[in-house]
C-alpha cells in the first residue's frame, strides 16, 4: 500500500462584514438568523470539511466618524452560535474568534471547555487581541492594552487556559453511584497563575473536556505573530496565495517549531482563500468579474480608496480619476475605526495605484476592483481542485480556509463540485474517520501537565 | 380554579437540587457533561409545556462552604457554562423559553447583551437570562481584578459586607440596564439593504447607548441587531429588600420563596413595596413562587424519598426555598392555594431530575390541566408574549413629531 498523500485541510468561513461579502445578490440571506449558520455548517459537514469558522465583532466600524453602512453590518455572538451549531452537526469542528483583550481566562476557559463538552470534542479558538481604545469603549477596562503587549497577552492567555483545562485529573469525576464517590479527591480544578497579564488562583469548575485542549488558531503575519503561533498555536491563518511567497512563509513558520520542542506536523498552515467556479474557464472568469463588481459598488470604491488615502474623498466621482493629493500619513489621523489598518506604506501603495490607473486608463471604481481582493481560485471545478491540491502538495500550505462571498449558500457549489474531485485524488476524506477536531487535523491528544 | 392559567418554569441544575440526587438510580451522573444529557432534559421540560427552563451557573465550584471548595467527594462538583447549555438546547426545542444564569459581577455587560441577544436568535424568540451576583471572595480570585471580603452568611452582615452586597446589586442593575439599551440600540427596521444607495443599514436607526455609571461605561451600539423578542426576558430570584429592589429596577419576572400559602402575602407585599420605592414604571413584575419538589405516587412514599435523600447525604438538606414532598395532585393543590395569594406562576426545582422532572411533566402538569389552570398545548408566539409581556418598541424610536 502506498503512503497516504498529504491531506488537504479545509475550513468554511462564515462570510463577514467586509465588502467581499456580497449582500446585493438576490440569493444573499441574513447574516444573523440561525438558519444561515445551519446551512453553511451543514454544507461544510456534508463536504467532510474539517471545521466551521466564525469571526467576531465587538464594535460597529466607523468611517469619517459615523457608523459604516455600506457593507454587511452586525454579527451574532460567536460562542452562542457555535454551541447552538453543536446541536445540529456531528463531526464538524467549530471554531470561533474571541478577543483575548476583553475577556478573562476563567470565563473564556469555561466557555471553550463547555463547547468542547457539548460538541463531543470539536471546539477551536482563534486568538486575537485588540489594543484599540475605540473597541475598548464598550468594555469595563477600556483600551487598556498597550500595542506592544498584544502578543504577550495572547500567549499568556493561551497558557493560562491550558493550565485551567489541565486542572482536573483525566479520570475525574468518577461519578460512582455504588461507592458514593463523585470525585476521587476533594477540591478538583486547583490552579494558580501569576503573570504580567493575569494573577488568578482558585478552582476551575469544568472537568477536562474531550479534546483536553480545544484547538488554538492564530492569525498574524508579523514576526511576533509567527513566533506566537510557533510557541502555542495548532493552526495559523496566513494571507499568502502566491505559491512562492506561501512556500517561504510555510518554511519559516514550520522552521520555528523546533525551538519550542514541537514537530513540524503540530502547526497547520491555512491561508484564507476565495474561489469562483464556472462550467468553463471563460464562464468562471466572467462570473468572477461580476462578483468583483458586486463587491465594489461605486460607494464602496470611494470608501476603500479612503482607507488607503486616509482622507475624506466623499466628493470624488467613483468613475473619475484618482485624487491629485497624496494619502495623509500623519500618525494621529485615522478616518477608519474598528478594524485593522490595511496598508503598511500608503504613499508607496498609492504610487503603484497611480501607475496602474494611468497604464490601464482606469477610473476609481475599476482601479479598486483591479487592485483589491481578487479571488484566489477562479476556474472549473477540476482546475480549482487541481490548483488547491498542487498548492498543498508543494508545501504552500496544509489546507485552506474557504471564504465564500455569499451568505449562506456560497459554499454549495464547492462542496458539490470540488470536494468529490479532492476525494477522488485521495486528499480529502470520504467519511469522517475521527470524532474530534484534533483527530480530523491529525493533532495528538495533549498530555495533561498536572 | 384560578381566573388566569398559571405559568410554569422548570429549574435545571446537575442531577437535581438535592445534593444526593446523583445517587438515585434514575440519575445519570456520568453523563452530566455530555450533550445527550442536556438535550434530553430540554426535551423533557418541553414535553411538560413549561413556559421556560432555567439553568444554574456560578464562577466557582459547588461547595457546602459559602466561598471556596469543601472537602466533600460525595456530591456533584463541576458544571458547564449555562449560556452555552441554553444555546445548545435551542435547536433541539421549539417552544420552551431558555433562561440561563449569568453572573454580571464577573462578565462584561457588552458580552452579556450580545450573548443573550444571540440566544434569542438561535431560539427564535425564546431567550432570557437570570442575573445572579457573586459575593464570594473565592470567585473574585478566579478573575483577579478585585477582592471581596470573606462573608459568613450565618452571621448578621456587618456594615462593610452590607455595603459590598448592595454595591454588587447596583452594579448588576447597571449591567441589566446596559443590556436592555443594547437590545434597543438597533431599531427593528435598521437593516435596509438599499442597493441604489449601496447602504446595508440606515445608520440613523442605530444608536449609541452612551451608558455611564459608577462601575463602567459602555458606548454601543450593540454588535447584534435587535433580537426577535425586542427585549429578552430578565428573571431574578430574590429573598429580601435589596434584591427585591434590584428585581423591581431590572427584571420582568421575580421568583420568591414563601414557605406556605399564607406566607405568600408577605412576599408579594415586599415586591410591590420595592416597585413603589424604586419608582418602577410600566408592567409590574410577574411574581413566581419558587420551590423544590420531591414527588411520588403516595404522600408517604414522597416523604420517605426525601428522608432517604437526606440520609444518603448525611444531613437534613437546607436550602433557600420550601421543600415540598407529596403527590403531584397535592402539589397542584398547593400551587393553586399559593397562586390565590397573588402569584402568576411557579418555578419548580426537581430534587432529583431523573425522577421528579418526569413527575412534574406526567403528574403535576396533567393535574393543573384538569384544574383548568395550565395550557394543554403551547400557544403560538415568543416567550415574552406567552407571559403577557408583549414585544416592546425600542426606546430609541423617535415618536413622530
Amino acid at each position: 500500500m502506498s503512503e497516504r498523500r498529504k491531506q488537504v485541510i479545509l475550513a468554511a468561513y462564515f462570510p463577514g462584514v467586509n465588502n467581499t461579502t456580497v449582500w446585493t445578490d438576490p440569493r444573499s440571506k441574513s447574516q444573523i438568523e440561525f438558519d444561515s449558520f445551519v446551512h453553511l455548517a451543514q454544507t461544510a459537514e456534508r463536504g467532510k470539511l474539517d471545521f466551521f469558522f466564525l469571526a467576531e465583532g465587538l464594535r460597529l466600524r466607523e468611517q469619517r466618524g459615523v457608523i459604516h453602512d455600506l457593507d454587511t453590518v452586525g454579527r451574532p455572538d460567536t460562542m452562542t452560535v457555535l454551541t447552538a451549531l453543536a446541536a445540529v452537526t456531528t463531526h464538524l469542528g467549530l471554531a470561533g474568534t474571541l478577543n483575548a483583550t476583553f475577556r478573562e481566562p476563567y470565563e473564556l476557559a469555561r466557555q471553550l471547555a463547555s463547547l468542547d463538552h457539548l460538541s463531543g470534542g470539536r471546539a477551536a479558538w482563534n486568538v486575537v487581541t485588540s489594543s484599540d481604545a475605540f473597541t475598548g469603549e464598550n468594555f469595563r477596562r477600556g483600551g487598556f492594552l498597550r500595542y506592544e503587549e498584544r502578543y504577550e497577552r495572547a500567549e499568556e492567555m493561551v497558557r493560562t487556559l491550558r493550565a485551567l483545562w489541565d486542572s482536573w485529573d483525566l479520570d475525574e469525576p468518577v461519578a460512582d453511584q455504588a461507592s458514593g464517590a463523585f470525585l476521587r479527591a476533594a477540591r478538583p480544578g486547583a490552579f494558580r497563575h501569576q503573570g504580567p497579564q493575569f494573577d488568578i488562583t482558585g478552582h476551575f469548575n469544568v472537568p477536562r473536556s474531550p479534546q483536553g485542549h480545544p484547538v488554538i488558531l492564530q492569525a498574524g503575519d508579523s514576526d511576533g505573530g509567527r513566533e506566537l503561533a510557533a510557541s502555542v498555536a495548532d493552526c495559523i491563518f496566513s494571507r499568502h496565495s502566491q505559491l512562492s511567497d506561501a512556500q517561504r512563509f510555510y518554511e519559516d513558520a514550520k522552521g520555528r517549531l523546533a525551538r519550542y520542542g514541537r514537530h513540524r506536523n503540530e502547526l497547520k498552515i491555512l491561508p484564507a482563500v476565495s474561489f469562483v467556479l464556472g462550467g468553463s474557464t471563460a464562464d468562471a472568469t466572467e462570473k468572477a468579474h461580476v462578483v468583483r463588481r458586486q463587491q465594489v459598488s461605486p460607494q464602496t470604491a470611494i470608501l476603500l480608496l479612503e482607507q488607503l488615502w486616509n482622507r475624506d474623498l466623499s466628493g470624488y466621482d467613483p468613475e473619475g480619476p484618482l485624487p491629485v493629493v497624496d494619502p495623509d500619513v500623519s500618525p494621529e489621523a485615522s478616518i477608519i475605526q474598528g478594524r485593522t489598518r490595511m496598508h503598511a506604506d500608503p504613499l508607496k501603495t498609492a504610487a503603484k495605484w497611480r501607475e496602474v490607473a494611468e497604464a490601464k486608463k482606469l477610473g476609481i471604481r475599476d482601479l479598486v476592483i483591479e487592485m483589491t481582493g481578487r479571488q484566489t481560485f477562479i476556474g472549473t471545478a477540476a482546475f480549482v481542485a487541481e490548483a488547491m491540491n498542487d498548492f498543498v502538495q508543494r508545501d504552500g500550505c496544509d489546507g485552506f480556509v474557504l471564504a465564500p462571498h455569499l451568505t449562506p449558500t456560497g459554499l454549495d457549489d464547492f462542496v458539490d463540485d470540488v470536494v468529490p474531485l479532492l476525494q477522488e485524488r485521495g486528499v480529502l476524506r470520504h467519511e469522517y474517520e475521527t470524532t474530534t477536531l484534533r483527530g480530523h487535523l491529525g493533532l495528538g491528544v495533549p498530555v495533561s501537565a498536572s | 380554579m384560578t381566573d388566569q392559567p398559571l405559568h410554569l418554569a422548570v429549574a435545571l441544575d446537575g442531577t437535581g437540587f438535592h445534593p444526593a440526587s446523583w445517587r438515585d438510580p434514575s440519575a445519570r451522573p456520568a453523563e452530566l457533561f455530555t450533550p445527550r444529557y442536556w438535550g434530553d432534559l430540554a426535551r423533557a421540560a418541553e414535553r411538560g409545556l413549561a413556559d421556560f427552563l432555567t439553568i444554574e451557573d456560578s464562577f466557582g465550584i459547588q461547595s457546602a462552604r459559602y466561598s471556596g471548595p469543601d472537602e466533600r467527594t460525595d456530591q456533584v462538583r463541576g458544571r458547564l457554562d449555562a449560556l452555552s447549555i441554553a444555546s445548545f438546547m435551542a435547536p433541539l426545542t421549539q417552544h420552551i423559553g431558555l433562561v440561563p444564569t449569568v453572573v454580571p459581577t464577573h462578565t462584561e455587560p457588552f458580552h452579556i447583551g450580545s450573548g443573550i441577544s444571540t440566544l434569542d436568535y438561535v431560539s427564535r424568540g425564546r431567550g432570557g437570562w437570570r442575573p445572579q451576583i457573586s459575593t464570594r471572595a473565592a470567585e473574585a480570585a478566579h478573575v483577579g481584578r478585585r477582592t471581596f471580603p470573606e462573608i459568613d452568611p450565618r452571621l448578621p452582615a456587618t456594615p462593610e459586607v452590607a455595603a459590598v452586597v448592595s454595591g454588587l446589586f447596583d452594579e448588576a442593575a447597571d449591567a441589566v440596564e446596559v443590556t436592555r439599551r443594547l437590545w434597543d440600540s438597533w431599531e427593528d427596521d435598521a437593516v435596509i439593504r438599499d442597493e441604489p444607495t449601496g447602504r446595508f443599514v440606515d445608520r440613523d436607526k442605530l444608536h449609541y447607548i452612551d451608558f455611564e455609571g459608577r462601575f463602567f461605561s459602555v458606548k454601543g451600539p450593540s454588535i447584534v441587531p435587535r433580537p426577535p423578542q425586542g427585549q429578552p426576558l430578565v428573571v431574578a430570584l430574590a429573598h429580601s429588600r435589596v434584591p427585591f429592589e434590584f428585581a423591581a429596577r431590572a427584571a420582568d419576572v421575580v421568583m420568591v420563596t414563601p414557605k406556605d400559602a399564607a406566607d405568600v402575602d408577605r412576599w408579594v407585599h415586599g415586591v410591590r413595596q420595592a416597585e413603589h420605592d424604586v419608582g418602577r414604571t410600566g408592567t409590574p413584575l410577574l411574581i413566581f413562587g419558587d420551590l423544590q419538589v420531591v414527588l411520588a405516587a403516595t404522600h408517604d412514599e414522597a416523604v420517605r424519598r426525601r428522608e432517604a435523600l437526606d440520609e444518603a447525604d448525611g444531613a437534613r438538606f437546607k436550602t433557600d426555598c420550601q421543600q415540598f414532598a407529596g403527590t403531584p395532585d397535592e402539589l397542584a393543590e398547593e400551587l393553586l392555594a399559593w397562586a390565590a395569594h397573588g402569584l402568576v406562576g411557579f418555578r419548580v426545582r426537581p430534587a432529583v431530575i431523573g425522577r421528579d422532572l418526569d413527575a412534574i411533566v406526567d403528574g403535576l402538569v396533567p393535574a393543573l390541566q384538569r384544574a383548568g389552570a395550565f395550557r394543554r398545548a403551547y400557544e403560538p408566539g415568543l416567550l415574552r408574549e406567552r407571559l403577557g409581556l408583549g414585544r416592546p418598541q425600542s426606546r430609541y424610536v423617535r415618536s413622530p413629531s
